[in-house]
């Protein structure tokens, strides 16, 4: 229990060492020409953190809310120990920010160009992924109904449904964008067709997971199909579901990106990306790329959030 | 009585469910429909570029060779499937493999840049899941991240790569090869660690009694209950490593490959040619998944797996 006592002490001081690190590397003697002496420090900084880590991680905790605390520490401590390494390699060593901005350069290009990032995240968030996503999540749910109620559909469509989920669908964005032109509906249609077939798999999957008990007790309560549908089978395909609304919330994003790569009006992320990269202002790429991690997060976690909320009595969610 | 009568109750249709369902026809048929469905849409949205193109010329034409027009058109909106088989097949046996009009050339580019990017990604996911499973703490810091970093579009990242590695000197395959490398490795390891985690106490106390060892655990226990989780990965990970290779050749402005293709049709409105490179991207992510499914098979019958 003792020996791993030592990471109590070892966190604060490695968390101070780093942030004199930072302090350091930004002072004018030291950016870009880091001695020898530095880099040792960062080396020393390095072991301290991994032996932090490491002995936060083998902490056997009695108390359940310092167990959380120390299982959500310790991702943090990681990720943020890696931003700090990037920053500090990158300003220390002075590498140019065409090849690699500074997370600071990054962040500080992040806020002073706030309203575009605004515009491009309406274009391409607002715009284009949610429509395309409501829709190809809706109609892939409608088809799988009709699929559930037609056997001979289903037996068509799902093996189909598997093929297209393997295949790049990314690939028809330019038959879009000749179709739907350069604004956002054609992007939208990406979106549909990329979140379709996941809906479609996941639905058919989840309405036959239902137990041949079930059925039979709805059966003998003499409940027609509709009725057993909402109130037995749809409830149980729930978890599908939300896995498939989860699985095309990432798609949705990816779809509507690269689907800008093939021509768009001057405004969205994935415009703003391959312009910017033409113009080697990688900071800003980069500030996109964080705008578009941190939608992404945010709108699949929103997902698992209702998913909690409606699936509540899984046994994945019982403690 | 009860469970009989709920036998003798239940109805035929229901019963014929439970039976071993062949697929085989309804795909075709739903195959079929969809063509069908395709050429009457060619029809309709040809339609008006046939006749424009008619009324530009200063002919009179009558309906039936304006149908036989909007299939047959160099640039539709939407090519007939037959068009798009024509154009396959002139640009993959109709001209000498090495010239850079043949499909397959382009086919090739990609598929080289996803096979090394596939294995490479395979590779690190592989070693990176046993680490994960063997060392406390990287499972508890790092994978948070690789689980969380699957709802980011990392896929917006590729032009980065490709210029940045382009500025530095590095171009042609490597630089696309390490985006589709950089997309497959996630679901590997994560599927790879649950895999290698899939046995139950009871099963590692069993190897615990036999006084194995932590290496012996390994390869007899964890490896062997792992792949069929791994084979699952590989599978999501060959395909959207082809989708990597594809996505890095945009940047770049449509030198070769087949994600140039789409490209440069794109930028001439070579509608058939897009279809045309769509299908072949569509043909080799079946084939490359149809070859892991195979390998999974060839394993899993050495290792006397039984068919469940």
């Amino acid at each position: 229990m003792s020996a791993n006592r030592h990471a109590l002490i070892l966190t604060p001081l490695a968390i101070l060492g780093c942030l004199y690190a930072l302090y350091l590397v930004h002072r004018p003697d030291v950016a870009g020409q880091a001695g020898l002496a530095f880099w040792a420090f960062i080396v020393v900084l390095w072991l301290l953190t991994g032996f932090a880590i490491s002995g936060l991680s083998h902490l056997k905790l009695k108390q359940p809310v310092a167990r959380r605390a120390i299982g959500l520490a310790v991702p943090v401590l990681f990720g943020a120990f890696l931003f700090f390494l990037w920053e500090v390699i990158v300003i220390g060593a002075g590498v140019p920010s065409v090849l690699m901005p500074a997370p600071s350069a990054i962040a500080a290009k992040f806020s002073a160009s706030l309203p575009l990032l605004r515009d491009d995240f309406f274009q391409t968030f607002v715009k284009s992924v949610l429509s395309g996503y409501a829709m190809g999540c809706l109609s892939g749910f409608l088809v799988a109904i009709i699929a559930d109620r037609v056997p001979f559909l289903r037996r068509g469509l799902l093996p189909l449904g598997n093929f297209v989920s393997a295949l790049p669908v990314i690939g028809i964005a330019p038959i879009m964008v000749m179709w739907f032109g350069f604004d956002w509906p054609s992007k939208a249609a990406v979106v549909v067709v990329m979140t379709f077939f996941p809906m479609l798999v996941n639905t058919v999957t989840g309405l036959a997971a239902v137990g041949k008990l079930e059925r039979d007790l709805m059966h003998s309560y003499a409940a027609g199909y509709w009725r057993s549908l909402l109130k037995l089978r749809l409830p149980v395909a729930l978890p599908f579901i939300f896995n498939a609304l989860k699985i095309n919330s990432t798609l949705a994003l990816i779809g509507a990106i690269v689907a800008e790569f093939f021509g768009t009006p001057i405004v969205g992320m994935g415009f703003r990306i391959s312009i910017e990269v033409a113009r080697m202002s990688l900071d800003m790429v980069w500030a996109e790329i964080a705008l578009a991690a941190i939608a992404g997060s945010a709108f699949y976690g929103l997902v698992a959030l209702i998913e909690r909320g409606a699936t509540f009595w899984h046994p994945s969610y019982r403690t | 009585m009860t469970t009989e009568a709920l036998i003798l109750a239940a109805p035929p249709a229901r019963r014929k469910v439970l039976r071993r369902e062949g697929t085989t026809g309804p795909v075709l048929v739903v195959v079929l429909v969809i063509l069908a469905l395709w050429y009457v849409a060619a029809i309709f949205m040809n339609w008006q570029g046939v006749t424009d193109a008619f009324s530009r010329a200063g002919e009179q034409h009558t309906t039936g060779e304006i149908l036989l027009g909007t299939l047959d058109q160099e640039r539709p909106v939407l090519p007939a499937p037959h068009q798009i088989v024509a154009e396959l097949k002139k640009t993959v046996f109709g001209i000498a493999i090495t010239s850079r009009r043949n499909l397959l050339f382009h086919a090739w580019v990609t598929l080289s840049s996803t096979l090394l990017g596939f294995g490479l990604g395979a590779l690190l996911g592989i070693v990176l899941a046993v680490l994960i499973v063997h060392v406390k703490t990287l499972e508890r810091s790092l994978m948070p991240w690789i689980i969380s970093s699957q709802t980011i579009p990392i896929l917006a990242i590729a032009p980065i790569i490709i210029v940045v590695l382009g500025s530095i000197g590095i171009t042609g395959l490597f630089p696309k090869a390490i985006i589709s490398a950089y997309l497959c490795f996630f679901p590997i390891t994560i599927s790879m660690v649950k895999g290698l985690n899939s046995p139950d106490l009871i099963q590692r106390d069993l190897m615990r009694t036999y006084s194995a060892s932590g290496a012996q655990i390994f390869w007899k226990l964890r490896l062997p209950a792992s792949l069929s989780y791994l084979f699952a990965g590989l599978k999501v990970a060959v395909a959207i490593s082809l989708v990597g290779a594809i996505v890095g050749e945009l940047p770049t402005g449509a030198q070769a490959g087949l994600g140039a293709r789409l490209l440069a049709g794109s930028y001439y409105g070579q509608t058939i040619q897009i279809w045309a490179a769509l299908f072949g991207a569509a043909i080799l992510a079946s084939i490359l998944v149809a070859i892991v499914s195979s390998v999974e098979r060839i394993v899993n019958r050495r290792m006397g797996v039984r068919p469940a």
